[in-house]
């Protein structure tokens, strides 16, 4: 075991292989958890029916059936590739979710940018003022982050702020008409493909109140952590030795200490996916952000069983990966790690 | 009860054991933790009144979560004391918490309305207080329950790991099934759990508990394997103590810290998620008070009442970052660096990185 790309690539094979059985967990626990209490989900996909609707709907998709049936089924039907389709709009599920995914990542991304840009240099100045007023500041301004209840920031954000300052808080990419043509489903990349300023700063206007919210309410973890690293690093000797050779306080801090200090963040930010993923589900409701995890958000609502256990699927193949991704970037950052 | 009795006698001289080794060892004592003794109480209270001292802001959280406590005891037990003691109940709430009055209705804070009133009139103060004791209550016993079952699987996980035995087949399950929960974001979970058991405070419940224990079976089995191989332990099994008696009595009390500490930060996290739960409208009945059921009920309020949804916002608001306060400070007794210097008083070395919890006088270089 080593530090060269076979040993890389064995070590993510590796873990990828180890997706299989949580993949496997995460369709069963959802399927027998979503299925458990509904013996007749029908009633709810077509309210008011008539009897014979009622009963085409259950021969339909088979819910008179024992669940370990259903179960096998859907499994049946899983492994040719096909997800299922949405009982409400009788739309496949797969391309839905594959649509509203990159506007989750754009979300995600934007987020996690705002978390390193503004939560980094927080935990930097905490560090450095350790027990006195800014610290203090700045530890009430991260758990406050944590404290607020989601739905209630982002409803605050939309119904509050974005009025005042003018900025857009319902739609993910364009309120301009006609929209940009969307190729990749990332707002902004699809506005900056599109060559037209106004269409870029619209896209990144819809975009910032959403990922405002999301930063703010998982930003203790990179604050966090960016402070505690910084406080094993600055009573050591090089850090004395900057000081000493006379570098400003800000190349001192921000080159030689953080520097050294942001393994352990940057690691802790990959394991911060779950809550970012978990997040969006309430904040894409709130702003209308056409992403996967409204769409979770109205597929649990909506009793859409197949479009929750996909959406589950996504979320845990997500947050594997981003551990996965942070593990890597530990590697790479600290020369003593082996793949293993 | 009748393990503990029968084990009191070993306990005496493999602890002089513990002792006597700690003494000839020449390295100072950071590895070799003796087992608590009596006055561990005492020490840790004075441990956790230093760490308060030096961060206000400890303290802060601590005052929270005792104000806290002690409004949803009287606004929990009064109608209940007072039906046994008076015959009638009466109730803590200034104003009855499904009276409505129009003459009062759409008020503004005042010192008549605290929280001013909703459209039909019924104070929202009153019910911010009505829906204390069932947040507190639900997120004290989902992260304690959670607590439980979590950090007991995760003791057995971290014990009983050897390959090859029952107990490392029962490990390696144990870790793969909390794996599986651990990919999951937890709150899409509960809520397809909590969508599935229909509306109602005991479906919300069951979903915070089906995702809630995972990660304390990760954090017990870590600070099991950490403590494991510790001379005491193996001390212990050589003065032929059985498993459970050192699980019960060496290794639970030293991994104790670290759960009862993220504990504390879980509670508001608890609080937050079933909130969150009731707030899409999938947790408790209609018309129960409860501080996200109530956000939602009056979410279309917040351009005309915002009053209506800024009181039990501000509930939640404030009772969690009571908990993180205290969580976030608790967590740094964690650091025996930190605890260290805290222990042996307020002179400070200038230039070490107390970590957080340093005293908030004299520390600058």
């Amino acid at each position: 075991m080593g530090r060269n790309l076979t040993d890389l690539g064995l070590f993510v094979g590796k873990r990828l292989l180890q997706l299989i059985p949580v993949l496997i967990g995460a369709i069963t626990i959802t399927f027998v958890l979503t299925h458990l209490n509904i013996s007749d989900p029908c009633s709810y996909w077509v309210p008011k029916a008539k009897r014979a609707q009622l009963d085409a709907c259950i021969s339909t998709f088979g819910t008179n059936q024992p669940l370990t049936t259903q179960f096998l089924h859907y499994l049946q039907t899983l492994a040719t590739g096909n997800w299922g389709i949405d009982p409400l709009d009788h739309q496949p599920v797969w391309p839905q979710i594959m649509l509203a995914l990159p506007q989750t990542l754009e979300l995600v991304f934007a987020a996690l940018f705002l978390m390193i840009v503004i939560g980094i240099p927080l935990g930097v100045i905490a560090a450095n003022s350790n027990g006195r007023l800014a610290d203090h500041l700045v530890r009430v301004f991260y758990l406050s982050g944590w404290a607020a209840p989601t739905y209630l920031f982002a409803l605050l954000l939309a119904v509050v702020v974005a009025p005042a300052v003018g900025l857009p808080y319902s739609g993910a990419f364009t309120t301009l008409n006609p929209p940009f043509p969307q190729y990749t489903h990332v707002s902004v990349l699809d506005a900056a493909l599109s060559g037209s300023p106004a269409y870029l700063w619209d896209a990144f206007a819809h975009l910032i109140l959403p990922a405002v919210s999301l930063a703010f309410i998982n930003m203790g973890i990179a604050t966090r952590m960016t402070r505690a690293s910084m406080l094993e690093v600055l009573p050591l000797d090089f850090v004395k030795t900057a000081r000493m050779k006379g570098l400003s306080e800000f190349w001192v801090l921000y080159k030689h200490a953080l520097r050294n200090s942001l393994i352990t963040t940057v690691t802790v930010l990959g394991v911060t996916a779950g809550g970012l993923l978990s997040s969006t589900v309430v904040i894409e409701e709130v702003f209308n952000w056409p992403g996967i995890g409204r769409y979770s958000y109205q597929a649990i609502t909506g009793y859409n069983f197949p479009g929750t256990i996909a959406v589950v699927v996504v979320f845990a193949v997500g947050v594997v990966v981003a551990n996965l991704v942070a593990d890597i970037l530990y590697g790479v950052l600290d020369p003593r790690v082996e793949w293993r | 009860m009748d393990s503990r009795r029968s084990t009191r006698g070993d306990d005496l001289p493999l602890e002089r054991f513990v002792r006597s080794e700690k003494g000839s060892d020449p390295e100072p004592p950071l590895l070799t933790t003796p087992p608590r003794r009596r006055g561990a109480v005492a020490e840790t209270v004075r441990t956790v009144w230093l760490v308060m001292r030096a961060n206000p802001l400890t303290l802060l959280g601590f005052l929270v979560v005792v104000v806290m406590v002690v409004t949803a005891l009287v606004v929990g037990l009064t109608p209940i004391l007072t039906h046994l003691l008076l015959g009638h109940s009466l109730s803590a709430t200034p104003y009855p918490v499904n009276s409505f009055s129009t003459s009062d209705a759409s008020q503004g804070p005042s010192p008549r309305h605290w929280m001013g009133t909703d459209s039909i009139g019924t104070d929202i103060f009153s019910q911010v207080l009505a829906a204390l004791p069932l947040d507190l209550v639900i997120a004290f016993s989902v992260a304690g329950i959670a607590l439980v079952a979590g950090g007991t699987l995760g003791i057995i996980a971290g014990y009983f790991d050897t390959p090859g035995t029952l107990g490392g087949a029962g490990a390696t399950i144990i870790l793969r099934v909390t794996d599986v929960f651990l990919a999951f974001p937890s709150l899409v979970l509960a809520l397809a759990v909590a969508a599935s058991l229909g509306r109602g405070t005991e479906a919300a419940v069951i979903a915070l508990l089906v995702t809630w224990w995972p990660y304390y079976v990760r954090l017990a089995r870590g600070e099991v394997l950490a403590v494991r191989h510790l001379p005491y332990i193996t001390a212990a099994r050589a003065a032929g103590v059985t498993d459970g008696t050192i699980l019960g009595r060496h290794v639970l009390r030293n991994i104790l810290e670290p759960l009862v500490v993220y504990y504390t930060l879980d509670v508001g996290t608890v609080l937050v998620t079933f909130s969150t739960i009731s707030y899409v409208g999938i947790g408790v009945p209609f018309g129960v008070p409860e501080w996200g059921n109530m956000i939602e009920q009056y979410a279309g309020y917040l351009a005309t009442l915002p009053w209506t949804v800024v009181g039990p916002g501000l509930a939640v608001f404030v009772t969690v970052l009571g908990f993180s306060l205290l969580g976030d400070g608790l967590r740094d007794i964690l650091d025996p660096r930190s605890r260290r210097i805290l222990s042996q008083g307020p002179a400070v070395d200038s230039t070490s990185a107390a970590p957080i919890a340093a005293p908030a006088a004299g520390e600058k270089a």
